[in-house]
């Protein structure tokens, strides 16, 4: 076989969350063989495994009722794929070119072509956007509270946001920090309530309602954040050691600006109850066009669809 | 170690940093974390591949915490190259192989 023809496959599957690997298991299982390009590693949630790699114990994953850890549960997921003829390529996408078909995907300077593309890129955390964000990461800053809470053993430090993830970092820091400060810019919380609950009575979580951060504070390290209530204005600082940021995601579409049809907010646009993209043969699934739900399952169940879709859509083609 | 990956450890770093001729980078790492994890596989790759390049080595934060310490470790995994016995450069973060082996290429004799 030539590498030209290596390089062609029945179905390239773009990311390896939950949906991208939910995907791969149908399709390598349909007889596709698909290529998953897994992405690379990294210590932001864009990473082969997604989201779930950052976080600890999931609880709500059906299957397990002793709970599972994220991570763990994507090994299992891409075992799961590995076993049906599946080839994983750990690298990034740089580059797709969906105007004709076969379709085009690079990884640098290798091309990849395909009869059928799903996308499956995910979300990924926002961060603050402030100046000296950068230049602290590391240094106080982190966005992986399971890798870096070990470090602030005894320390005060903040959590910034509101939703389940925000919430479960917190109640996770509670185990090295001597407290941690929830800083929330609205007065309620975003996350579920078993979530609310447990960050309520631990006594070691303090909140900062309606206050928003905007400075970091410190010379080497991080010595405190400078905040500002969203009601009156007010300035305050709050002497922390450690931050936390937990404020959203936004999806991982910049590789599909002007290809792919979505939202002013970047996430795809699939046409209702399926998973089909403006272009035919292109479907997605998982966060990377589900603002509403979001879950580990969720993603799972749209990577079914999208794998069902892409081998309807095939069969027809021929 | 079987892959050819040095471990390091409170005991035997001093000397392991400085007595190499070869360029060492150090993955500071721990059980717990999962973008360290996720490095495993790009850190086997290079030990194997880069032989006379670059060695390759590992310390565990959690049991030798005094060594993270002295070079500000906060974030893991984190990962420092040393040569000729001193820091050059020190990175955050999980990184792809390719990211990596052009992190430390001016370093070594490594072509990309």
């Amino acid at each position: 076989m030539s590498s030209a023809e290596s390089n062609h496959h029945e179905v390239i599957i773009i990311g390896s969350g939950p949906a991208g690997l939910t995907a791969a298991i149908y399709t390598a299982r349909a007889n596709l063989s698909p290529l998953v390009i897994e992405g690379e590693p990294s210590s932001t949630s864009d990473q082969p495994g997604g989201q779930l790699m950052l976080t600890t114990e999931v609880e709500n994953f059906p299957g397990f009722p002793e709970g599972v850890m994220g991570p763990d549960l994507m090994m299992k997921f891409r075992e799961q794929a590995a076993r049906f003829s599946t080839t994983f390529i750990t690298e990034k996408v740089t580059k797709v070119d969906f105007s004709n078909r076969p379709f085009s995907v690079w990884v640098r300077d290798t091309k990849y072509t395909a009869q059928s593309i799903i996308v499956s890129t995910g979300a990924q955390s926002i961060m603050l956007g402030l100046e000296n964000e950068k230049r602290f990461y590391g240094h106080g800053l982190s966005t992986c509270a399971t890798c870096d809470g070990f470090f602030f053993k005894g320390q005060e430090i903040a959590v910034v946001g509101g939703g389940d993830s925000a919430i479960e970092e917190a109640t996770f820091l509670t185990k090295f920090a001597s407290k941690v400060t929830i800083v929330h810019r609205r007065e309620t919380l975003r996350a579920s309530k078993i979530m609310q609950q447990r960050a309520l009575s631990n006594p070691k979580i303090e909140f900062k309602w309606n206050s928003q951060v905007t400075e970091i504070l410190g010379t080497q390290k991080l010595q405190g954040v400078g905040l500002v209530d969203t009601i009156t204005g007010q300035k305050s600082q709050l002497d922390v050691t450690g931050l936390f940021v937990a404020i959203g995601h936004r999806p991982n579409t910049d590789l599909f600006k002007g290809v792919l049809a979505m939202e002013d907010s970047g996430y795809l646009k699939t046409r209702p109850g399926s998973s089909y993209t403006n272009i035919d043969g292109v479907f997605a699934c998982g966060d990377v066009q589900d603002h509403t739900y979001r879950q580990a399952i969720t993603a799972a169940g749209s990577g079914c669809m999208a794998a069902i879709d892409c081998e309807r859509w095939l069969e027809a083609q021929h | 170690m079987a892959d050819g990956i040095i471990t390091l450890t409170s005991v035997n770093f001093d000397e392991t940093v400085k007595s190499s001729t070869t360029p060492i980078l150090v993955d500071f790492w721990a059980e717990w974390c999962g973008p360290c994890k996720a490095m495993n596989p790009v850190l086997a790759e290079i030990a194997k591949e880069q032989v006379g390049n670059v060695i390759v080595a590992k310390l565990n934060v959690d049991e030798h915490g005094e060594i993270a310490q002295r070079f500000n470790v906060m974030s893991i995994p984190t990962m420092i190259l040393f040569k000729d016995g001193e820091m050059q450069k020190q990175v955050i973060g999980a990184k792809g192989k390719s990211q990596l082996l052009a992190w430390i290429s001016e370093f070594t004799s490594i072509k990309n």
